[in-house]
């Protein structure tokens, strides 16, 4: 391809493509070494109970073993978390869920490190176990962590805005309804994996599939005891990740082995299963809704009770809640609120951060609430979201005043005004013999950044190479969301540089800057802003320095072009390479932070929160959805599926229509198909067997419309669009299935099994 | 011969074939001399096994035990990591090679079936200074996000357009219905094999 300059705003191909197409790209998993060891990890196999005794001697028995560790070998405090560290790198006293850590094997090839782990014997005295949040909740419940001074709730929160009881009782219409969203795996393809190696000066190095680099060495640390600069974490873009990658998962286990071999690589890959089994899930969750409204439709009261099941370990459980919290009123305004929430620890798999972050599960609920209020007031569903939409200025459900922009009304009137919503009567009516046809919508948000209480930062540091070209330190991972591609345009558009002489470092803790978490929709803004302003200052210099060269006396005239900086009036160039030749390797680098900004608000609620409440900044979309139903099996098949999705302006259309179409389709698993199926703690399809994600076959023509407003706090105006897209499918296929069948479905996935039970359940008189 | 690199698996164009012999020695050799011997258990029982294919249009020698699975014979023996496990059990298709032109999971076969055949990896797609047509329209239209689908994608569109060579986008769902991908949604996937498709016929 021909070398481009890639502006901001035009459809520019990812920076990565090209590698990845050719199968060139190193991913973790692609990285292996001389004379590699494996490690591999023994699992509880029990959902709760206390270790007796773990013994290691058969297998260390083993010729080509290398090293056999249990809880006890260790150092440091053997607990890794985020934000409450509560969480064994191998199980010392008890197991507290079924894939818990007990041992770590280190052998010399993958077959003798199964047969080890296969000989090693563990001993565990099961204690009951707590499965649902109903039993956690139990006065006399096992207590999953005994120390836990609020038992088995890891935060009870709740947030206020007005009064929402009393307001309850006023209001003309009053609905009441409750749903249950089940556990989801994100079934990335580059399962959980990593390569570590200890180098002779003592420092670890380990290269692996991470969301959190730099927040990874601070876990290890922690967990292992070992000091932060014996540490160097290395994360090259991912194979897929949407959250499950956000934490610890082969980190502490790989440092911990790499310390028993000599120097010697040792590599971790969990296969499928292993990743189902100890992976991180998406929270089911409980949501019990109660409305409010006067009888034209406006919202007036909302009070609600979410329950998110958090499995064994707090990991990110808190904050997914509080997110779920914060968005449990949708993208309108009510003026009496009251939102309360348990996170609750059981002995299943772990939840945590997925797409939509708690914020998925409260869509489904807060949707569904809107068509059983549209259904009882007789009012058309487009039009009663119309009329309580959100708008800048206006108070949002978790009492925060929008201050930025805003644009959920223009989405829902993009949905109103396409052809198919206009033309929905008659798609219906062509239904064929014992099919029925149903249009759903749902109006969604997403917040943006880590919220308050933590600064959402980012380091951006470019650099003029000595050969001339423009060297981007991305510190936050690209885990195919497409930021890496967004940074090369920022750099392209500020220093007029093609393609081709821009080079993109990933995250290395010793060569790139903290960037925080790619987490959040907040990669492209939050280091997008960082290095709109490095470049700016690498542009000032390389203008700067020329004019020194070409003895200007302004800088008014020296322009940057490809390749050099050309003096407009007197037709002068300086080739990058000589101005780099004449720089300093200082004076070639430029590093600018940015924090996003917070709410200005002083919130008297959501006190529980240490962490991620509340957020200024949202992405809205308003979804709409074509779908068939068969009467006589059940199943839906999704026929058309259009979205319009305000994320502020555009930065490039492919990559935001790319991430339009994955939140989709995840979100059509999600409705259709995916649920992590338990007994007792034990997952019984953790295969892609059994395991629904859509194929190319489950996945409709979609239309992405980009409803554009300019977010001044934004690069170029933009807001982060990962997640947002992932909230509208599950409630827009359930408001579609109404639509067509009458049946309103409390309980995801809306399988055809549930489908058939419902239709063929008489309504209740 | 008129082969159409899309459709064909006849690499001779812009791969140049052998007279060279690409010779892969795997690792157990090495530490078998080291007097080690680990080979997924292999070394003990003496049974390694010598092989002749074409890889990637070159012929190849691999001293390797039978029945190890192809996809670590690639990845690990021969270096072409290009190729991804996403389930090791024949259900994502990340791992899809051609084995004689055809869409196989190597996940699912094992070294021995390598012998005799013409396998081509993501690796071998390419021209000597081009991407295959597929690639660059897998690149253009936006059929990459995470990228770890892409090279069974390709590998899986490639056999799919031998085998039809004018496919509707019915078509080319149905083709790749045995290749997950989680990011994309994979309707720019099914844009790229039509654009692949629409480029083969404006040049032909």
């Amino acid at each position: 391809m021909n070398p481009y300059i890639p502006e901001i705003g035009k459809p520019v191909p990812r920076a990565d493509g090209a590698a990845k197409a050719a199968g060139a790209e190193k991913y973790a998993v692609d990285h292996y070494g001389e004379n590699l060891l494996w490690a591999g990890v023994r699992r509880a196999g029990v959902a709760h109970g206390r270790i007796r005794c773990v013994d290691t001697a058969a297998a260390l028995q083993i010729s080509g073993v290398i090293a056999v560790l249990t809880g006890r070998d260790v150092p440091g405090t053997n607990r890794q978390g985020i934000v409450h560290k509560d969480q064994p790198v191998l199980a010392d006293e008890k197991v507290r869920h079924r894939g818990d850590a007990v041992a770590l094997v280190v052998a010399e090839d993958r077959a003798t490190l199964k047969k080890a782990l296969s000989l090693i014997r563990v001993e565990i005295d099961p204690l009951p176990g707590v499965f649902t949040v109903d039993d956690a909740l139990r006065p006399d419940a096992p207590l999953v962590h005994d120390e836990h001074p609020q038992g088995n709730i890891l935060l009870k929160a709740t947030i206020q805005a007005g009064g929402a009881q009393a307001a309850l009782e006023g209001c003309d219409i009053f609905i009441e309804e409750t749903f249950h969203v089940p556990a989801i795996s994100h079934a990335f393809i580059e399962t959980e994996n990593g390569v570590a190696w200890q180098e002779e000066d003592g420092k670890i190095v380990l290269v692996v599939s991470t969301q959190a680099p730099f927040r990874d060495k601070w876990e290890i640390s922690h967990a292992l005891g070992l000091p932060m600069d014996r540490l160097r974490i290395i994360g090259p873009y991912l194979g897929g990740a949407f959250g499950g990658k956000d934490g610890a998962t082969v980190q502490c286990l790989l440092v911990l082995a790499a310390l028993h071999t000599g120097g010697r690589r040792v590599k971790m890959w969990w296969d499928r299963e292993e990743s189902f089994v100890a992976g991180y899930k998406r929270h089911a969750v409980r949501l019990q809704y109660r409305l409010g409204a006067r009888s034209d439709g406006t919202l007036q009261a909302l009070h609600c009770r979410l329950y998110y099941d958090t499995g064994a370990y707090a990991h990110l459980g808190g904050e997914v809640m509080a997110l779920g919290m914060e968005h449990a009123g949708g993208p309108y305004r009510i003026p009496d609120t009251l939102i309360e929430g348990w996170c609750i620890y059981t002995n299943n798999p772990i939840a945590g951060a997925m797409r939509g972050f708690g914020v998925a599960q409260v869509s489904f609920a807060f949707e569904g609430m809107m068509d059983l209020l549209a259904g009882k007031l007789g009012i058309d569903p487009l039009e009663l979201r119309l009329k309580n939409a959100l708008r800048r200025g206006d108070r949002n459900t978790a009492g925060v005043t929008m201050t930025q922009s805003t644009g959920v009304l223009d989405c829902l009137a993009a949905v109103q005004n396409h052809p198919r919503w206009q033309e929905r009567k008659a798609w219906k009516k062509a239904a064929g013999p014992f099919r029925r046809r149903g249009v759903g919508i749902a109006a969604v948000f997403n917040a943006m950044g880590y919220g308050r209480g933590l600064p959402d930062s980012a380091l951006a540091k470019v650099e003029l190479t000595k050969e001339g070209r423009i060297r981007i330190y991305s510190g936050v991972s690209d885990m195919g969301q497409g930021n890496a591609t967004a940074f090369v345009q920022i750099a392209g558009q500020i220093l007029c540089q093609e393609h081709t002489a821009i080079e993109l470092v990933q995250p290395d803790t010793e060569r790139t800057l903290p960037s925080g978490s790619a987490a959040a929709s907040r990669t492209t803004y939050t280091y997008g802003n960082a290095l709109i302003r490095a470049c700016e200052e690498l542009r000032r210099r390389l203008t700067g320095r020329t004019a020194l060269i070409l003895l200007s006396d302004t800088l008014d005239d020296l322009e940057l072009l490809p390749g050099r900086v050309k003096n407009l009036m007197s037709g002068r160039e300086i080739p990058l390479t000589a101005l780099a030749a004449m720089m300093t390797p200082e004076d070639r680098v430029c590093i600018s932070q940015f924090i996003m900004p917070v709410v200005r608000d002083k919130l008297d609620t959501g006190k529980e929160f240490v962490i991620g409440f509340p957020h200024l900044l949202f992405s809205y979309a308003a979804h709409l959805v074509c779908i068939e139903v068969d009467e006589l099996t059940g199943a839906i098949n999704v026929e058309a599926y259009l979205a319009a999705t305000e994320a502020g302006r555009v930065l490039n259309p492919q990559a935001f229509e790319q991430q339009v179409h994955g939140a989709i389709a995840q979100g059509i698993g999600y409705a259709l198909s995916e649920e992590v199926l338990m007994q007792e703690g034990r997952i019984v399809n953790p295969d892609f067997a059994t395991y629904i994600i859509p194929g190319a076959l489950d996945i409709p023509e979609m239309v992405s419309l980009a409803v554009e407003t300019y977010e001044p706090t934004g690069p170029y105006g933009m807001k982060g669009v990962g997640e947002v897209g992932m909230n509208g499918p599950l409630p827009a296929i359930a408001g579609a299935l109404a639509d067509a069948c009458g049946v309103h479905m409390t309980r995801s996935p809306l399988t055809a099994e549930r489908v058939l039970a419902a239709l063929s359940t008489p309504p209740p008189p | 011969m008129g082969v159409s690199p899309l459709r064909g698996n006849d690499k001779t164009e812009y791969l140049p074939c052998g007279e060279e012999e690409h010779r892969v020695t795997s690792p157990s050799k090495g530490e078998a001399r080291r007097g080690r011997g680990f080979y997924d258990g292999w070394y003990y029982s003496g049974l390694i096994m010598k092989l002749y294919f074409t890889l990637n249009g070159k012929k190849t020698t691999l001293d390797v035990a039978p029945d190890r699975r192809v996809i670590d014979v690639l990845r690990e023996d021969c270096g072409l990591t290009g190729t991804k496990e996403g389930c090791g059990a024949g259900e994502c298709g990340a791992c899809t090679i051609l084995v004689d032109g055809e869409s196989r999971l190597s996940c699912l076969m094992l070294a021995a079936q390598l012998a005799g055949r013409q396998i081509t990896t993501i690796e071998g797609m390419a021209g000597k200074d081009r991407p295959h047509p597929l690639q660059d329209a897998f690149i253009q239209h936006g059929a990459v996000q995470c990228g770890f689908c892409t090279p069974g994608m390709i590998l899986s569109a490639s056999a799919l357009l031998s085998r039809n060579p004018r496919p509707t986008r019915a078509d080319i769902r149905a083709g790749l219905s045995g290749n997950l991908c989680r990011c994309t949604g994979y309707q720019k996937i099914v844009d790229a094999v039509e654009a692949a498709v629409r480029r083969e016929e404006e040049s032909a």
